[in-house]
């Protein structure tokens, strides 16, 4: 086995040092009733080259972006990625290490890591971030157990607007300490309805949870939903799925946002089917101490040189055990380098000229489909790079007369909404050229 | 220390912060030219929503961040480098076969949301996972969608609360015995539940009387790790988990630790309701630094019907998600799990086959029995008997000399290893936890055995060359001290004028 270096022979040697006669000696204390008399029925070994053949064969058999033009976006976005990520997060040395636990050895993750803090702070406008959480719905479940235990209180309140997958996992977190769950509705325009919102927020309410851009692409004004927070001393948490508009919009940390969760996957990662992505979590100082996950800090070492090194543990499972703020331990040290090398390769020019490449080509796209027949804008707010088409046909009817053109045309919002069931959103990327957004266009308007 | 030893030094770079790098006006990107009409931001969206600027974000060359980043990697130690006996994280080598396939096309540009029949041969290989690892844990569903191991936990533990729940009571408490890892009490707290600690016999396990005097029909249920994490299997398994049953609880097991055992035996014939797997221990995959990994849940058929949405099912040859499970306690993270790690794992069992995996359990067991028994004598043994998959020292025998655990963990450093996990369970006093796996030959063991001699050695001896180590990486001991005094997370702009 080509993983495993030690032959029978080395073995044997190693046995006799122990000063056992079998390996089965090793195992004497596993009970005998409870071990298994048989091999595992799973397939026997494939060679490399068979399975590269396998898995090659099974990959073909899933659309990709590549091959499909694809207008899906809905918490995962295809942004182009440069060569170089790639290359430089396949280094042993960043991929084959650890959590640094030892920072004499751990530099180069430490230091990346404290870069990252550093650009999600810069992004968000926010005064700390943490040095990533699993994915975004998750991360913005985090954001409303530490709201909880910075008020004292038990209600949340969240906008039907936040993606519905952020929902749910946030209300399967809630669940297990009986937070109470307020969900409130959109305007016509798809924006936030301050009104109901308002009616909604009490002096039991830890927090008020919103999503900018929200699920339907619609951009937030943040600002006076941090004021009808605040009025009632709730925390605003600020979901951002997708980072990139923030090259362009208005950062949540100058809109009063009190915490920001939200998915790095936009920024340079794969979309790999649903992960591994990249949770950010951003706060302000004075809630540091509430804080879940790592964090990683300057100091100096023993001559005096400046170095990083995990900080502020005794908020973290290891020391405080069931006090801990998360359970969270591993996290997604990796995936948070890829985004960290994502921005600063394409920096404080490229993050908005990308996004601004997106906002454009969506409000191309918009154009186009609003005049296409069947076809109309559901919501009239202003949108990002995603927005919500109206359709007279079932859009399940749309979607697959657009795959036969290899176009994935978008996401079926029945599923999620009942009374959008006549709707698609569709989302446009600086991926999508012109051609392919007319080719779109065309194909929903039952053109060949 | 002599010339003959792995770590030595080389040429490493110092290598600033990126924010005190590059100019204005430097780019590293290259993007299509726009074929839309370039309208102004301000026309779309109200200025008011707009920023102008990220204040701070770098503007630096693709060089400049190729360099960057490998000259900060080498100030890194990894598996791919050498010995990283890490107790408790297994860290074996991460192939470079995962690592292609995760990166094909088909699976890395795919889209969660894309129509299922074009995503048959993703939604095929979560199905086949699931099934290998349900046979490797002998249990009845697995669902592949929790991110890490404490992520699998906390779903476990969820699980167990819902099915609890479904009979009329959530119930309150927890047992966790002492030698636990610390997520396994944070995981129960987030779940709301109350940690009554077990204390571990004097053989280094739990002993059934001690959990038989704490169970009642308020505990909800014990969280058990095996092999515990002294590297030690819980023989009275069987026995705990029919006392637990006995009151109504549920058994749940840390399965960080199944590398020792893979293809011997099997969890759910021991009476072990939900437990669940570490990939990126047992199933190579890498650590990324800190992830990400991937923490499936494996349960009996009692628990599935609570199981995160959606699951995979097989209709004939067709593959189809499912989310019609009414008392599923919902989701815990968005879309299916960490497909692309996932896929790593899968890749790993179809290279070793049933054959393979279990040749690693054993090779596993028999490195770390072979570094217990030639370290003892140079080395304190709390529990002086043969372990599985990892050790357990600590620094009664250097304490005498002022030498702790921590500096023989340094020390090793300037011999070319990463030290073991340290000061961990907490049960031993100074503990040091050495896990060496399957993937590393008698050589390299026998290299560090004699590292760890050395130090012994050295401690002696030469007390202060212990105490001070490292003394060959770029940076030595840190003040850990002022960073969580003064702490400072993020870089900022020095203040104009100075
Ligand atoms: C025994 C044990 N349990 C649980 C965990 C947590 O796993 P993860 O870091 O993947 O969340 C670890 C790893 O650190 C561990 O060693």
């Amino acid at each position: 086995m080509r993983y495993i270096p030690n032959t029978d022979a080395d073995c044997r040697r190693m046995l006799d040092a122990i000063g056992v006669k079998s390996v089965e000696n090793l195992f004497a204390d596993i009970p005998a009733a409870v071990r298994l008399k048989r091999p595992l029925r799973i397939p026997p070994a494939l060679s490399e080259a068979d399975l590269v053949k396998h898995l090659r064969a099974l990959a073909a058999r899933n659309a990709d972006a590549d091959r499909y033009s694809s207008f899906l976006g809905a918490g995962c976005y295809n942004h182009f990625s440069p060569a170089i990520i790639g290359h430089l997060i396949s280094r042993g040395e960043f991929l084959t290490a650890y959590t640094p636990y030892q920072p004499e050895i751990s530099q180069g993750t430490l230091q990346a890591m404290y870069e990252y803090q550093t650009l999600i702070c810069q992004l968000t406008g926010m005064e700390v971030s943490n040095a990533s959480m699993y994915e975004g719905a998750s991360a913005t479940a985090e954001g409303i157990l530490m709201a909880h235990r910075v008020t004292g209180r038990d209600e949340v309140v969240v906008l039907r607007s936040v993606h519905p997958e952020y929902r749910q996992v946030t209300r399967t977190y809630a669940q297990q300490i009986n937070l109470t769950f307020h969900e409130v509705g959109f305007t016509p325009a798809g924006t936030a309805d301050l009104k109901a919102i308002k009616a909604a927020l009490t002096d039991r309410a830890a927090c008020l949870v919103v999503q900018n851009p929200n699920f339907f692409g619609v951009v937030e004004d943040l600002a006076e939903l941090g004021e009808a927070a605040h009025a009632v001393g709730a925390l605003l948490v600020v979901a951002v799925p997708e980072p990139v508009s923030l090259g362009l919009l208005k950062p949540p940390g100058e809109c009063g946002a009190d915490i920001v969760t939200g998915e790095g996957q936009a920024l340079g990662v794969p979309m790999s089917f649903g992960g591994p992505y990249l949770g950010f979590f951003a706060t302000q100082e004075k809630f540091i101490r509430q804080m879940p996950g790592r964090l990683v800090g300057a100091t100096e070492d023993r001559e005096g040189r400046t170095g990083y090194v995990l900080t502020l543990a005794t908020r973290e499972q290891h020391i405080r055990r069931e006090k801990a703020t998360s359970n969270i331990c591993t996290s997604e040290a990796l995936i948070a380098l890829i985004a960290t090398i994502y921005m600063e390769t394409l920096g404080k020019n490229g993050l908005r000229e990308v996004a601004l490449q997106n906002l454009r080509k969506a409000a191309y796209a918009k154009e186009r489909l609003a005049k296409v027949r069947g076809c109309g804008l559901r919501f009239s707010g202003p949108t990002f790079n995603e927005f919500v088409v109206q359709v007279k046909r079932k859009p399940g009817d749309v979607l697959k007369g657009l795959l036969r053109k290899q176009i994935i045309g978008g996401l079926d919002l029945g599923q999620f909404y009942p009374e959008l069931k006549d709707s698609l959103l569709v989302c446009v990327t600086e991926q999508n050229s012109r051609q392919e957004i007319d080719a779109l266009a065309k194909t929903m308007g039952g053109g060949r | 220390m002599s010339g003959q030893t792995v770590g030595t030094r080389g040429l490493v770079f110092n290598e600033p912060l990126i924010f005190e790098q590059g100019s204005p006006g430097r780019v590293g990107y290259s993007l299509p030219a726009s074929d839309v009409p370039e309208k102004k931001a301000e026309r779309l969206i109200p200025k008011k929503l707009l920023r102008d600027d990220i204040p701070g974000f770098p503007e630096v060359s693709e060089v400049d961040v190729v360099r960057h980043f490998t000259r900060m990697s080498q100030w890194n130690y990894g598996i791919d480098l050498g010995f990283y006996p890490l107790g408790s994280c297994t860290m074996k080598y991460n192939p470079r076969l995962n690592e292609d396939m995760a990166r094909l096309p088909g699976f890395a540009r795919a889209h969660p949301y894309q129509p299922e029949a074009v995503s048959q041969g993703a939604l095929q290989l979560l199905w086949e996972l699931e099934q290998y690892l349900a046979e490797i844990c002998g249990m009845d569903r697995v669902s592949l969608q929790p991110s890490a191991g404490a992520h699998g936990e906390l779903t476990g533990i969820m699980l167990i609360r819902a099915y609890h729940t479904s009979k009329g009571n959530p119930r309150k408490k927890i047992l966790i015995p002492d030698s636990a890892h610390g997520t396994n009490p944070a995981s129960s707290a987030v779940c709301g539940y109350q940690v009554i600690p077990v204390k571990s016999g004097s053989r280094g396990v739990v002993e059934p009387q001690a959990v038989a005097e704490v169970m009642d029909d308020e505990v909800a249920g014990i969280m058990l790790t095996n092999p515990n994490t002294l590297g030690i299997f819980e023989d009275h398994i069987v026995e705990i988990a029919k006392i637990v049953h006995g009151k109504g609880g549920q058994v749940y097991c840390d399965g960080a630790n199944l590398n020792a055992f893979v293809g011997i035996a099997r969890p759910g014939d021991m009476g072990i309701d939900v437990i669940q797997l570490n990939v990126h221990k047992t199933f190579s995959t890498p650590h990324g630094g800190g992830g990400p990994g991937a923490g499936p849940v494996a349960m009996k058929r009692h628990l599935a019907p609570f199981s995160p949405v959606p699951t995979v099912e097989k209709k004939g040859n067709q593959f189809a998600l499912n989310y019609g499970l009414p008392k599923s306690i919902g989701k815990v993270r968005s879309f299916y799990g960490s497909f692309g790690v996932l896929l790593r794992a899968y890749t790993y069992i179809r290279t070793l086959g049933p054959t393979g995996l279990r040749r690693a359990a054993e090779v596993a067991v028999i490195n770390a029995n072979y570094i217990l028994t030639q370290l003892k004598g140079a080395y304190h043994l709390p529990y002086d008997r043969y372990c599985k998959h990892e050790c357990v020292f600590d620094d009664a025998l250097q304490i005498p000399d002022n030498v702790k655990t921590l500096d023989i963990a340094k020390r090793l450093m300037d011999y070319g290893f990463h030290p073991p996990t340290i000061y961990f369970p907490l049960i031993v006093h100074g503990a040091l936890m050495i896990e060496p796996t399957e993937t590393e030959s008698k050589e390299t063991l026998d290299q560090f055995i004699a590292a760890m001699q050395a130090i012994a050695k050295e401690a002696k001896e030469n007390g202060d060359l212990v105490r001070n180590a490292p003394h060959n990486p770029r940076v030595s001991r840190m003040d850990e001290t002022r960073a969580a005094r003064q702490p400072n997370l993020r870089w900022k702009p020095k203040p104009s004028g100075s």
